[in-house]
């Protein structure tokens, strides 16, 4: 399509033309209704010039009858301006007057006429006149009138004004409605060609934001967030691709290996019944993960619904620190609560459930001062977090202990656990927080890596934020999550702005 | 454990011949159906301790079979089968009439162990009792107390909970999703083995002290509460 074409194509365009047209009619009725008062104004003096020049005659009249009358018709015929006199008798024969022929009848009827005329010295034809008739006695008749030249130039001018002043108005509206447009058009291009890029696969791209806050300002700004997100569910995908290729083709080789190991070899019964024990275990680890990524790419692609309710949170960390008290205990840490009265909130409780047992989970295992298996409880645990480093070795203070804290801070509520253990290094804080990331010192000890992105994904389903600090010594991880405000806000997700 | 009469509605027959063939080795009856109008017909006419429906299958959804049977009175109880797995899918499931929700893919132990706890909620089944009795253990659900022998046990409230949810289905296999389920009211997989730390907590205090156990451990499956002495 041509440039014109898409211009006559765009509703700036179609606008600027539809006010355009109003415009011109506003315009016609105004210099219509101009003109008709102006006409209507000439008529009136015109019809009260004719009569007093009618009550001038009819005195002379009075004073010395026709004859007079006859004369003073004469004289003031002679007379330039634009008067018209008549006089005839009975016959209708001209007596006096400077109107050499009228339509036939006019002069029959008494009163104001308007007539075509010709003068008595023809200097122009198709004359016109508006004229009083006056019928006399002994048939005579008089015409007093005045010709209308004036009126029609007076008309001509409206007309040739309003002609004018609809192609100004044409023009000036044809120039705004372009310089729109194109105003317009223009940025559009530019969204459109930048939206093209980034549907081509150059997913950095973002749309340019002027700062105007105009309605395409908030537009692009809207889309940009909008990329973000997908940018970022985009990421995800592909990260879980790579992760899944990588976590779970291992397993599941090494439950193929088995498998064939224990076909190859000609085992006796408990050989087989061993090696397909080994196969369950090894499914079930798999469908854990399986399950957790599911969970994961749920909370991930945002609000869930259905799962959302009011519920008192820290009721619910109460409950899971019940829940997993006795194996702290078991395992010689103590499980210390702290929990603030009646904070509500709106949200999964089953997944914040979940996610806070995780964090006291991860907590346990790896939140003693010394690694080596301190925790025999947990030995048999199989689908486990991301590990804290625990490379450089530090030796802390024996402080086993492990707490759990929900408290309201500001608008949010945080729900904090926070461990003596070795801590994870602040350079790999991030990191952890993405699928099957496991730290050194973890990889030889049960877990999955999806502990820590199950709750930074419950989190940002929440619009929250998982925070991970250093709790010198130790780890305190931080799930913060908006509080319920009133009755009950709907938790939508929000969008990070775009990078 | 008297047989019982289970009806399986599921359209996948490798899976619906392997849950027959394995109710069946474990001594229950078991009919299949293999898609949702059949599934109901079945249903409707035959008198079925539970029934085990799968949510998507063919001509009729599993979700609107069980609206259908409700809405009929046939009060059977359904396990619903599913590969939906979710929170959500679940409270779905519930809502539209299900007694029982298992994901896919499922444990053996763990389905047998629902289906057979499923089974003793009939409608036309006795009053709850309020105190439950077996090998000298009493727990009286109305005013807390449990005494073995005559002698009262201190129990924390969800250690009572528990030996309740145990007692109630006395003779029968408990799995710890079960029992994470309906006492602590989560759906998540225990990551560790917190159950059996509560479980050998409770059985610290109601066996120690006496003989014959009571709380026994059925190796991959869960936690069995029975009157070994009878």
């Amino acid at each position: 399509m041509t440039a014109l074409g898409k211009l006559f194509r765009t509703t700036a365009f179609q606008l600027s033309l539809a006010f355009l047209v109003l415009t011109a009619i506003g315009a016609g009725l105004v210099l219509g209704a101009v003109a008709w008062q102006v006409q209507a104004l000439v008529n009136e003096e015109i019809t009260s010039t004719i009569d007093a020049e009618a009550a001038g005659l009819s005195e002379q009249y009075a004073q010395g009858g026709i004859r007079q009358l006859g004369l003073v018709i004469e004289q003031r015929s002679r007379e330039p301006g634009s008067s018209l006199y008549l006089l005839t008798d009975f016959a209708g024969q001209p007596l006096a007057g400077n109107v050499a022929r009228l339509p036939q009848g006019v002069l029959d009827r008494p009163g104001f006429v308007e007539t075509a005329y010709e003068t008595v010295d023809q200097v122009a034809p198709d004359r016109r006149a508006l004229a009083k008739i006056f019928l006399l006695p002994g048939g005579f008749r008089l015409l007093v009138g005045h010709d209308l030249r004036d009126r029609a130039r007076i008309g001509a001018v409206v007309v040739r004004a309003l002609a004018t002043s609809l192609i100004f108005l044409a023009a000036l509206g044809a120039l705004g409605g372009l310089f729109v447009a194109r105003r317009v058009l223009r940025r559009i291009d530019a969204m459109s060609k930048s939206a093209h890029a980034i549907m081509a696969g150059d997913m950095s791209q973002r749309l340019t934001v002027i700062g105007s806050g105009d309605e395409l300002d908030r537009l692009a700004l809207n889309l940009n967030e909008m990329l973000g997100r997908i940018d970022e569910l985009m990421a995800g995908l592909r990260e879980v691709s790579d992760n899944i290729a990588h976590d779970l083709r291992t397993p599941l080789t090494r439950l193929r290996n088995h498998a064939e190991a224990a076909l190859r070899h000609d085992g006796d019964k408990a050989g087989y019944r061993a090696a397909l024990e080994r196969t369950i275990e090894e499914s079930d680890g798999l469908i854990k993960v399986f399950n957790a990524l599911l969970m994961i790419a749920r909370a991930e692609a945002g609000a869930d619904r259905a799962g959302m309710s009011e519920f008192d949170v820290g009721q619910a960390a109460r409950g899971i620190a019940e829940l997993y008290e006795p194996v702290a205990e078991q395992a010689g840490v103590a499980l210390r609560l702290d929990v603030e009265p009646g904070l509500q909130l709106v949200g999964n409780r089953e997944l914040i459930g979940q996610t806070i047992a995780n964090l006291l989970d991860n907590a346990l295992k790896y939140g003693a001062p010394s690694i080596p298996s301190v925790l025999p409880a947990l030995a048999s645990s199989s689908a486990g977090e991301e590990a804290q480093a625990c490379g450089e070795a530090k030796t802390h203070a024996a402080r086993i202990e492990v707490s759990l804290s929900v408290r309201r801070v500001d608008d949010a509520i945080e729900i904090a656990v926070a461990d003596h253990g070795p801590g994870i290094a602040a350079a790999d804080r991030t990191r952890v927080l993405g699928r099957f990331v496991r730290l050194e010192g973890a990889r030889s000890r049960p877990g999955s890596g999806l502990g820590l992105s199950l709750a930074a994904a419950v989190a940002r389903m929440h619009g929250g934020t998982v925070r991970l600090e250093d709790n010198d010594p130790g780890l305190r991880v931080v799930l913060a999550l908006p509080a319920a405000a009133g009755v009950s806000e709907p938790a939508i997700p929000r969008l990070k702005s775009p990078r | 454990m008297s047989p019982m009469r289970i009806l399986i509605i599921e359209d996948d027959r490798d899976a619906a011949a392997y849950l027959t063939k394995a109710l069946r080795e474990v001594g229950h009856i078991a009919d299949h159906a293999a898609d949702g109008l059949a599934g109901y017909d079945l249903a409707r006419e035959g008198a079925y301790d539970v029934a085990i429906v799968d949510r998507m299958l063919p001509k009729m959804d599993g979700l609107s079979l069980i609206g259908a049977l409700r809405a009929q009175n046939v009060e059977t109880p359904v396990l619903i089968l599913s590969a939906l797995g979710q929170v959500d899918d679940r409270v779905k499931g519930l809502r539209a009439g299900g007694d029982d929700y298992l994901a896919k893919p499922y444990a053996f132990s763990e389905l047998l162990a629902r289906v057979e706890v499923l089974a003793r909620r009939r409608p036309n089944g006795a009053a709850e009792e309020t105190v439950y009795r077996l090998g000298g253990l009493e727990l009286d659900r109305l005013s807390h107390k449990v005494t073995r022998a005559g002698e009262e046990i201190i129990l924390q409230p969800r250690e009572f909970r528990l030996l309740e949810y145990l007692m109630q289905h006395a003779g029968k296999v408990v799995t710890r999703t079960m029992l994470l389920e309906h006492v602590w009211d989560y759906h998540f997989d225990p990551q560790t083995n917190v159950i059996d730390v509560h479980v050998s907590r409770l059985r610290a205090k109601i066996d120690r002290d006496f003989d014959a156990p009571l709380l026994h451990t059925i190796r991959g499956a869960g936690y069995m509460i029975r009157d070994s002495a009878r």
